[in-house]
């Protein structure tokens, strides 16, 4: 019985469920103390002095600064802009200066208190208006961490010589993760035995490569060992290589005794990354049939203080900006500036959802303008097969747009709801719309990333007849382990009950490369049934697999061949799939290997009594390549909307001084399942050669669509264009207020 | 861990009296804890000064609701959930059961208590704006003997009462009424549940007779304190009939009674209007009420 295609409950499942799960805070070495941070003021300046004050007994903390750093203060990336610790100067409120642990965490929190920094204030830039305007420099020469530049065609000529030209100016707010487990470490470092850490964490080997860079240590004496992970979102991508950094610093000054550093909500709301604010400037040119001859598009993300992933995550959105249509004038200019912020960071979508948002918010105003209905203007301009995207890669898969839409209208009652809205909105204080958005989102690393990255995967046979696979890719909630076992088990032609996947430990596993941009299934997935092939060749080649076999002759095999030459394993390593190339200086060419394509429909609600406008109902839409797990999947697609609904809608990051003022649940409004409309989800497959089982991406492509078809069913239901997210009832009420000053 | 546990000494009375003489002992040592469904908020984040607190949860005789013919008493230590749950509350102050609904989710509602939702002042609060409107008066216990205030009043500015530091919240009177009463309460917070609201609306009013004799207007979120709007009241309070309803002049009154602030909640244009709003939509129930005479 294949296990691919079927609704395997997740493995992890009952341990989570009946606490059995150990998440780092629950984690504990023998004579483990704890760490804390002590972070800076303000959102820049210069720190003159440190003065530990009194009443505290200092000579039993352990107090680490930039000085204590064994090796270089940075937090090794991309860049390596971002130091461990701040030294001389801090670019961004709550910013570590200065670390402490001691075994009570009373007198450790009294200790906190007890650090005071003499700082000098240093003028900051806090918007991308201030960081463009470059008044004060604070990253490189000119505040821009990085530019691309996608270009095809004659785009002024094409907007000169459009019948209509339609301008517009997109903004989307900063987000936060909010995984259920906060981000948290615990390390044992010594000078002899070198780091381990253990921890909630996406990514092993860049938590690794971190640490041996702040230590300067080899890598076989830089352990990173992933706990129980309670969710990741991309916020545990760069920031556990902070964290885990800070511990091991602790641990190394205080002679090797294990510190756990575990940060509550707050601190992690405060000091951890977000997703990336952003301004788009669009300017369009058409027909009068509706043909788009030329889209202008100025794409900006604000990567606060420090680069960290910034300029992978613009070369995504940048190259998403465009999304799913056919256009011969093309131009694509993204800019990602620095500005007095904690650093952004991954946050599922990864630059999409922001340059999605501009493009399909923007493409319902440019339909208006046109008279033409939102979906008809999108349908007389969708690429097709054989077609280039704004980059040049010319779409190969499958697709077919139009069936999306067709299906998307249909399922949702496109029509019939319109009609019965328009009729129903003439009275009371209720208003309806609909609104729709077609996006697609690139599976795996953009550009020559996967080739870089060369991600390897080993599968194992044991004695016991089991086949361990073994990568470094996280189970974080979303479902790997149980997707990885029924990869495993298909291609092996076996049981899932003897597949074990092995919680990733840099000494154990090869580096399958981070869990991030919806590869994990595709790429990694992909990698494991390669290497599964080869194990089973292994055992056919040696003559001791029957054919066909049963799980039973399976076992016997693994086991007699371990008995009779050792060790049984195959590895598999990356291989980009065949006319794929990519121009990194041009930037042009197959920005991915495959792309998820999808249509979205929101039907919303808005109260003209509160302004609030709320999700009614939810149809989703989407071609993903093959479904590994039905249930997995749709899980997927449902927490996504979900999150993308409080990215549009409710969560608003309140910067006050470049520090987020509203840092609690109580004053970040994420939506509760009160909330949260009926979602529902409809798969399309056509199965992608070089995925998993013909698997493409599908992990972060719900965070793509949502926003845009919100804003643009509030459009529908009130006649008002809103250009923002989140959409708050106070900017709703704002943009209502300026509509009725004008009439 | 943002507190050190060990600056806090929480001290457990066998009776009202023992704590009210603790507190008499000592004039504003101790602090009441009740449900402590804020004081806990203020705790984890480091922000709950040090100090002794009197722990009142465990007084049963906090904790009654008593019906008489004309009156509702309910002990300080009434739970939102025991609101939500008396039939009497659920047929006569309708109000207050709907803000016990909507008050946090289930586990803050068998922990939060009335009394410490009034004694904790914030302008915020859900349940106030439903007290205001049904006329409550509050007994304020000391070891010198108890003094019956009404409500409206007792707030006198941002997180200020007039219980002295030797008193405590120990019940709340609501006065019953026979007869036709129009009640309307709304909560406006950031969504549907598990919210701090931005606005809260209660209003009610009073037919006898075909005739409009009494309304009461209050609102949370817009001031420093909850507010009763006397003003608003009047005006609609003098209509003869729906017709003479004049929301221009009711909304136009409302505002002046309010002094919304921007937060990094909400908005004071935004809370402005929406008070507005929320006045216009009882206007518009009130209009509709079939108590009014028919002409």
């Amino acid at each position: 019985m294949p296990l691919v295609g079927t609704p395997v409950p997740r493995l992890e499942a009952p341990d989570k469920v009946t606490g059995a799960a150990c998440y780092v805070d629950d984690f504990a070495l023998p004579g483990m103390i704890y760490g804390v941070t002590v972070r800076s003021p303000g959102p820049r300046g210069r720190i003159r002095r440190i003065r530990l004050g009194d009443g505290i007994p200092w000579e039993e903390i352990t107090v680490v600064t930039a000085r204590d750093i064994p090796g270089d203060n940075v937090v090794a990336l991309i860049n390596d802009d971002q130091p461990c610790l701040a030294a001389e100067v801090y670019n961004h409120a709550e910013e570590a200066v200065v670390l402490l642990a001691h075994r009570d965490r009373a007198l450790l929190e009294r200790a906190r208190r007890q650090v005071h920094l003499d700082v000098e204030p240093l003028p900051p830039v806090l918007t991308i208006d201030d960081a463009l305007a470059a008044r004060e420099v604070i990253w490189g020469t000119d505040n821009i961490i990085k530019s691309y530049l996608v270009e095809q065609g004659d785009v002024e000529a094409a907007l000169r010589e459009a019948d209509l030209v339609v301008q517009g100016e997109y903004e989307t707010g900063a987000q936060e993760h909010l995984y259920i487990e906060p981000n948290g470490m615990v390390a044992v470092a010594t000078p002899e035995d070198g780091v381990t850490v253990w921890g909630s964490l996406q990514c092993p080997y860049y938590v690794q490569k971190a640490l041996m860079r702040l230590f300067r240590l080899p890598p076989e004496r830089t352990r990173v060992v992933q706990l129980e992970t309670g969710g990741g979102f991309g916020g545990k991508e760069d920031y556990p290589s902070m964290i885990a950094a800070h511990a091991a610093l602790l641990s190394w000054k205080a002679g090797g005794v294990p510190v756990k550093i575990v940060y509550d909500r707050t601190e992690d709301m405060l000091a951890t990354t977000k997703r990336h604010p952003s301004r788009t400037r669009h300017r369009t040119g058409l027909r009068r049939d509706g043909t788009l001859v030329a889209l202008d598009i100025d794409f900006v993300i604000d990567g606060g203080a420090y680069s960290t992933l910034s300029q992978v995550v613009l070369s995504r959105g940048t190259i998403h900006a465009a999304g799913p249509y056919r256009c011969d004038n093309v131009r694509i200019r993204g800019r990602a500036v620095a500005t007095n912020t904690p650093p952004r960071g991954a946050f599922r979508g990864f630059g999409a959802p922001q340059s999605l948002f501009a493009l399909e918010r923007h493409l319902d105003v440019v339909a208006r303008a046109a008279g033409l209905p939102p979906e008809e203007l999108r349908r007389r301009n969708f690429i097709r097969r054989g077609e280039r995207l704004a980059v040049g890669q010319q779409v190969r898969d499958g697709v077919d747009l139009p069936a999306l839409l067709e299906r998307a209208l249909q399922v949702s009652g496109w029509t019939e709801r319109k009609n019965r809205f328009r009729q129903e909105n003439q009275r009371g204080t209720i208003r309806r719309g609909l609104g729709l958005s077609c996006f697609l989102h690139g599976t795996g690393f953009t550009g020559s990333g996967e080739s870089h990255l060369a991600s390897t995967v080993a599968l194992e046979g044991t004695a016991e007849g089991r086949v361990r696979v073994l990568t470094s890719s996280t189970e974080i909630g979303q479902g790997t382990n149980t997707i990885f076992s029924q990869i495993a088990a298909d291609a092996l032609g076996v049981g899932g009950e003897i597949i074990e996947v092995p919680r990733p430990d840099t000494a154990a596993v090869p580096d399958s490369g981070p869990t991030v941009a919806s590869r994990t299934c595709t790429i990694v997935g992909k990698l494991i049934e390669t290497a599964a092939l080869s194990l089973r060749q292994q055992l056919l080649e040696e003559g001791l697999l029957p054919l066909p076999y049963t799980t039973g002759d399976f076992q016997a095999a693994c086991a007699a061949y371990v008995r009779q030459r050792g060790a049984l394993r195959a590895t598999a390593r990356y291989q980009p799939p065949p006319g794929i190339h990519w121009d990194e200086v041009r930037f042009r060419g197959d920005a991915y290997g495959a792309y998820s394509w999808a249509v979205y429909v929101a039907q919303v609600r808005v109260d003209l009594c509160t302004y609030q406008a709320q999700v009614e109902e939810f149809w989703t839409v989407q071609e993903v390549g093959r479904v590994v797990n039905p249930t997995l999947a749709a899980g997927q697609i449902e927490g996504g909307v979900a999150q993308a609904i409080g990215w549009a809608l409710y969560e608003h990051v309140a910067w006050q001084e470049g520090r987020m003022a509203n840092c609690r649940m109580t004053d970040y409004i994420i939506p509760t399942t009160m909330d949260i409309p009926p979602i529902h989800v409809w798969f399309e497959e056509a199965p992608y050669p070089y995925g998993a089982f013909g698997a493409k991406g599908l992990g972060e492509l719900p965070m793509d669509g949502p926003a845009p078809a919100i804003l643009n069913a509030i459009h529908d239901a009130l006649g008002v264009s809103i250009c923002r997210v989140p959409a708050t009832p106070e900017v709703i009420y704002d943009a209502l207020s300026r509509e009725e000053a004008l009439v | 861990m943002r507190f050190d546990v060990a600056a806090y000494k929480l001290r457990t009375p066998q009776s009202v009296q023992e704590a009210l003489a603790w507190m008499a002992a000592e004039p504003g040592a101790l602090r009441p804890l009740a449900g402590g469904t804020d004081l806990m908020v203020l705790l984890a984040a480091g922000k709950l000064p040090g100090g002794q607190f009197v722990n009142l949860w465990p007084l049963r005789e906090l904790r009654t609701i008593e019906v008489t013919s004309d009156s509702v008493t309910l002990g300080a230590l009434t739970t939102y959930s025991d609101v939500q749950a008396h039939p009497v509350l659920q047929q006569e102050f309708p109000m207050l059961v709907e803000a016990a609904r909507q008050t946090g989710g289930w586990a803050i509602q068998n922990r939060g208590t009335l009394g410490g939702n009034i004694g904790n002042a914030s302008p915020a609060a859900d349940s106030p704006p439903a007290l205001l409107c049904y006329d409550a008066e509050l007994e304020l216990r000391s070891a010198q003997g108890s003094r019956w205030l009404p409500y409206h009043g007792f707030h006198t500015g941002y997180r200020q009462t007039l219980l002295r530091p030797d008193e405590i919240i120990a019940r709340l009177r609501l006065p019953r009424r026979r007869g036709q009463r129009l009640h309307c309460y709304r909560k406006v917070g950031p969504r549907q549940a598990q919210a701090i609201s931005k606005v809260c609306f209660a209003g009610c009013a009073d037919l006898e007779d075909g005739r409009l004799v009494s309304v009461r207007i209050a609102l949370g979120g817009v001031a420093p304190t909850v507010v009763r709007c006397p003003e608003t009241e009047h005006i609609l309070a003098a209509a003869t009939s729906p017709a003479a309803l004049d929301e221009a002049a009711a909304r136009a009154s409302l505002s002046r009674q309010m002094a919304p602030i921007d937060d990094i909640r909400s908005t004071a244009r935004y809370r402005r209007r929406v008070a507005e709003n929320l006045l216009g939509q009882f206007v518009a129930v009130l209009r509709l009420h079939p108590g009014w005479a028919t002409p």
